[in-house]
């Protein structure tokens, strides 16, 4: 059979017998009821208990490290810094979303001759007991000089500010400078005459933005359990996005072949784009290495995933957009500088690629610039890098059309790109659903309904992301009773296996119930790219298509073996092989496989490109206290293109679950550095992410707008819901009490000395 | 983690000697919601834990017409707002008892150690303080008492002697006309701790409704929680109107001497001051003109 041809229908529910149905998740009952294993609960016999010091200094010169202390505690097995690590070469690795220089990457798992940031890792030590560890933790002497830190990203841009490293030198639009620098580069993306665009603009609206950094906040911290054989063989247990990510990171870290290095990922409890770059893997394999080839386990305290791990950029962007009186867009010119942390690598360019590419314009200028500055460095964080910017792009147009007088979704609908039109940053749009999620959204009954009563306010904003496609492998065998046992190299972080076995089933025409997938370790799939990218149900869903595919075709060829007649006159349909005179279920072809060759196992992969990208408009309610700053959400309805939703539970999970930590960054969450550059808010009190009472039930509203270029039209759909909260956000708070908050978190302090702003008697202090 | 010896006294006398030659060493341990977080993080490390609960003095919760209310030290918050009588008879005390933790910490949280906690935050302190709470301490010396608004010096300080622990609070019963509320300010609807707290008790006249007695106590806006008499004074003799509870409100304002910290800053903390005063101070008329038309019934 040959593989299904894409199609540019939109699929109607009663196409398909799977997809599309609210089937129960493979791994719900464990979940539930504590079975799962995760990494933390792998035990191996004669483990041992590692810790990691770190550095209580932003910034700092490593002066000396003495460890004779904390290796002469009675049950300490070994001790690492940053000397156990191979000298390794400025190579870019591929971190996933992100990529990196090798040297930067190991430099960031073990500090050399600097610590960077606050809660950097100087040495790890291995023992019997975790309180041991932590004890010879406290043992290790380190000498340190302290340096200035870099804490501001537009201090750090000035060409006289301390630098972090001597040998960054500005990638100047892909020229390298002479002079060292914190900026690591600076992008562009230039299309038409910008200033021209803003000759033609009868309204013309201006503003600049501050964001800080937030992190992805997954409930379970990073781990990882490692042995490191006689015979150079690495196993490593942990909770991580890519398994073949991990493998392929450790080799390059430790300087191993790539084939001696075996991971066995375990369930995950989060990632959203923190969990595909490493922090403790290679060291659990050095100090397992050093400890008699024990197993050795790290797991991260929350504070430790706060201050070392993630975060995404903290940010200042001015945007300038015009418009003419009827409403046209004619110009942008967008400004973004984003903290990298302490290592170059920030989603400044994913940003400019997405902030403002759902809509139409003739002339734009967008300016990134990535910085390092004395904090974490930062990894993807979903949708990586666009929700800041288009805080600052959505307030800006929610500006125009106030002064415009527009209905912000008619707005919108006027100058919303579609199939065909090129993006600022190059490419040209696909069949894209922008369009019909306005519409949905324009005759929804939260937008139909007026919002009555003093300090509420309601706001609109609109966000793009391109998604991923990427590399992904399935196989599958075939069991004695006909059930089919699935493999696939994906990470399941939102319900995947489940995804990746329906559109198996559907292919093949049978019952899910026999179909039973799993998580596999490096060792027993092909290269699979991590979740990350919306990517999983789109490509791996497109293997487990083409090995539906391949089955069918074995399932023909064993049958024409059996009944002794050419292959071609074998049909398959429904789950069904049969000829003019034959039939059989695909389940029976079980009972005959050893009279037709011996067992049956096929396997596929893709890496087909053709990735759908996201477009969504959102709509809040907001209620604002004038006289604490507070602001309660009333109410919150996502409105998608989610292409083909394979399970609408699991797209309707992404979107609330997006909306959610975007209310978070819009509200309350927030890293706080003191002047130091020390992080005193990493624990879950003070860094405030939102409780079920701080968020309504969030109304999740799919459009199927069919991704032509996948055979059952799905587009990823778990980034592009966390773009748009914080501008619905600010722009619901600047309807009910007139102020526009240009600055993330839209804290009540925040909120409070904007009111003050407007009215001064306000403040009772 | 430092590693520490538990201790578990079964009367006052036990625990008393213990402490007079341990207490450098150690720590109370009454529901431990402040203190197993402060073990785990290494910002104290004490050689013994001296667990309290289970002596009864500390245990005790009762109300009676003359004596009032009895509650202590080592009482969980739940079984001070399970209690109906007391629950009714003083709604402003319950108004901060609630407020500790979720529901799980409630069953272990004590206003012994909310209060020997001395945090500018506590949630407790205020509404005792409105109150009129007296706590009880006991030592080598014996019993002596102290009024709750005395025992905060400082944050993370008290006023305790090194052999002394808190053994109970008592408030009188409340007289006609009385009404008291406590709230706080968070940025979230649970599951944080105040940015700045404001408590307020009245006693009305029952004939003009004029207010008798007032008491106003804010927390989270200097280094202990604050009872500031001059707010509850400028009160006095007065009917409680818009103008006068503002007058109140930025008195308690002008009395924070707040800082500037990760859960806020010196001017919301101040004007939070005066908000939650204004708040307090309306709940607590509403419940007081519902004591005065429960008496007059």
């Amino acid at each position: 059979m040959t593989e299904k041809t894409p199609t540019l229908d939109t699929a109607s529910e009663s196409k398909y017998r799977i997809i599309g149905k609210r089937v129960d998740r493979y791994d719900a009952a464990d979940k539930v009821t504590g079975q799962a294993v995760y990494g933390a609960d792998v035990h191996p016999s004669n483990l041992l208990y590692g810790k990691v010091l770190r550095s209580p200094h932003a910034h700092a010169r490593i002066l000396s490290i003495d460890t004779s202390a904390a290796e002469a505690l009675e049950g300490v097995h070994a001790v690492i810094t940053g000397a156990d690590l191979p000298s390794v070469s400025d190579r870019i690795v591929d971190l996933g979303e992100t990529a990196t220089s090798l040297r930067y990457q190991s430099d960031n798992i073990l500090a050399k001759d600097k610590a960077l940031y606050f809660g950097h890792a100087i040495a790890a030590v291995s023992a019997t007991q975790p309180y041991i560890a932590e004890e010879a933790v406290s043992l290790i002497k380190v000498e340190y000089e302290i340096l200035p830190p870099v804490l501001d990203v537009r201090k750090a841009m000035r060409p006289d500010s301390t630098l972090l490293h001597d040998d960054i030198f500005t990638d100047e639009l892909g020229q390298k400078s002479t002079q060292a620098s914190n900026v690591a580069s600076h992008i562009r993306h230039a299309q038409g005459d910008v200033e021209a665009g803003f000759r033609q603009a009868d309204v013309i609206i201006e503003h600049e933005f501050e964001t800080t950094m937030v992190h992805q906040g997954y409930i379970e911290p990073h781990n990882a359990t490692a042995i490191y054989n006689p015979s150079g063989q690495i196993t490593i247990w942990c909770s991580t996005q890519g398994s073949f990510g991990v493998r392929s990171q450790t080799s390059d870290v430790l300087d191993v072949p790539i084939s001696s290095v075996h991971v066995i990922p375990t369930e995950i409890g989060g990632g959203f784009g923190g969990k595909n770059s490493i922090y403790l893997e290679p060291l659990a394999v050095l100090l397992s290495k050093k400890s008699n080839n024990r197993p050795v386990k790290l797991t991260m305290t929350r504070a430790e995933s706060l201050a070392a791990t993630g975060p995404t950029s903290g940010s200042y962007i001015r945007v300038k957009l015009g418009a003419d009186a009827n409403g046209h867009l004619t110009a942008a010119k967008l400004y973004l500088a984003y903290e990298a942390g302490a290592f170059p690598g920030s989603p400044v360019g994913s940003a400019a690629g997405s902030m403002i590419s759902e809509y139409r314009i003739s002339n734009v200028l967008i300016d990134g610039y990535d910085v390092v500055v004395n904090k974490p460095r930062t990894e993807a964080y979903r949708a990586p890098g666009t929700s800041n910017a288009v805080f600052a792009v959505e307030t800006v147009v929610d500006e125009l059309c106030e002064k415009l007088g527009m209905d912000p979704i008619a707005f919108r609908l006027l100058n919303a790109a579609k199939e065909g039109d090129r993006r600022p940053d190059g490419p040209t749009h696909p069949r894209i659903g922008f369009i019909e999620t306005l519409q949905a959204a324009q005759s929804h009954d939260h937008y139909q309904t007026p919002l009555d009563g003093k300090y509420r306010g309601r706001g609109v904003a609109c966000g793009y992301w391109g998604n991923w496609g990427g590399r992904s492998s399935v196989s599958a065998s075939m069991n004695a009773d006909g059930t089919i046992s699935l493999i696939t190299g994906s990470i399941d972080l939102s319900g995947t296996r489940t995804t990746t076995a329906m559109q198996l089933a559907e292919t093949l025409g049978i019952d899910l119930e026999d179909i039973v997938p799993q998580v596999a370790d490096t060792n027993s799939v092909s290269n699979t790219e991590g979740t990350y990218g919306s990517r999983t149900t789109f490509a791996t869903g497109w293997a487990a298509h083409k090995l539906g595919c391949k089955l069918i075709d074995a399932v023909k060829e064993r049958a024409a073996l059996l009944w002794d007649i050419p292959v071609d006159t074998v049909d398959y349909e429904d789950g069904c092989i049969f000829s003019k005179a034959n039939r059989l279920t695909f389940k029976d072809i079980s009972k005959y496989l050893d009279e037709t060759g011996g067992p049956l196992m096929v396997s596929a992969t893709s890496f087909e490109g053709g990735h759908g990208p996201s477009a969504t408009t959102h709509i809040v309610d907001v209620e604002v206290d004038p006289d604490t700053g507070k602001v309660d959400i009333l109410r919150y309805t996502a409105i998608q293109d989610v292409g083909k939703a394979i399970h609408p539970d699991f797209v309707e999970g992404q979107i609330q679950g997006g909306v959610v930590q975007g209310i978070g960054w819009a509200l309350n969450e927030g890293y706080f550095y003191n002047d130091e550059g020390q992080l005193l808010n990493a624990n879950f009190l003070d860094y405030r992410m939102p409780t079920f009472l701080d968020v309504p039930m969030i109304e999740a509203v799919l459009v199927e707008v069919s991704n032509p270029r996948h055979p059952y039209g799905v587009r990823g759909v778990g980034e592009v819901p966390i773009v748009p909260p914080p501008a619905a956000v600010a722009n619901a708070i600047h309807d009910a009490i007139g102020v526009r908050l240009t600055a993330l978190p839209m804290s009540p302090a925040r909120v409070l000395e904007a009111v003050w702003e407007q009215t001064p008697s306000a403040y009772l202090g | 983690m430092h590693s520490f010896t538990y201790v578990r006294p079964q009367s006052l006398e036990e625990a008393s000697t213990f402490l007079s030659e341990h207490r450098e060493q150690a720590r109370i341990l009454a529901g431990g919601t402040d203190l197993l977080v402060q073990i785990q993080s290494s910002s104290v490390t004490p050689d013994y834990i001296v667990d309290i609960k289970h002596i009864p003095e500390l245990n005790v919760l009762s109300f009676d017409e003359t004596g009032g209310l009895r509650i202590g030290a080592a009482v969980p918050c739940f079984k001070i707002w399970n209690h109906h009588e007391i629950a009714h008879l003083y709604p402003g005390l319950i108004d901060a008892v609630q407020l500790i933790g979720g529901t799980q910490i409630q069953g272990r949280a004590t206003l012994g150690g909310n209060v020997a906690n001395a945090s500018p935050a506590a949630d407790t302190i205020p509404s005792l303080i409105v109150h009129g709470a007296i706590c009880d301490v006991i030592g080598r010396q014996g019993i002596r008492s102290i009024a709750v608004q005395d025992i905060c010096i400082g944050p993370g300080q008290n006023a305790l002697a090194p052999d002394e622990f808190l053994l109970r609070f008592q408030i009188k019963p409340p007289s006609i006309g009385f009404g008291a509320h406590y709230l706080r300010f968070i940025p979230r609807n649970e599951m944080d701790i105040a940015v700045a707290s404001a408590g307020a008790s009245l006693v009305l006249n029952p004939d003009d409704q004029t207010v008798q007695y007032a008491r106003i106590a804010i927390g989270a806006v200097a280094p202990t929680p604050l009872l500031v008499i001059a707010a509850g004074e400028s009160l006095i003799g007065q009917p409680l109107t818009n103008e006068s509870i503002d007058r109140a409100a930025r008195l308690a304002a002008q009395a924070a001497q707040p800082i500037t910290d990760i859960r806020g800053t010196i001017s919301q903390r101040k004007h939070l001051a005066a908000v939650l005063t204004r708040r307090a101070l309306v709940k607590a008329q509403e419940r007081a003109l519902q004591s005065l038309k429960g008496a007059s019934h």
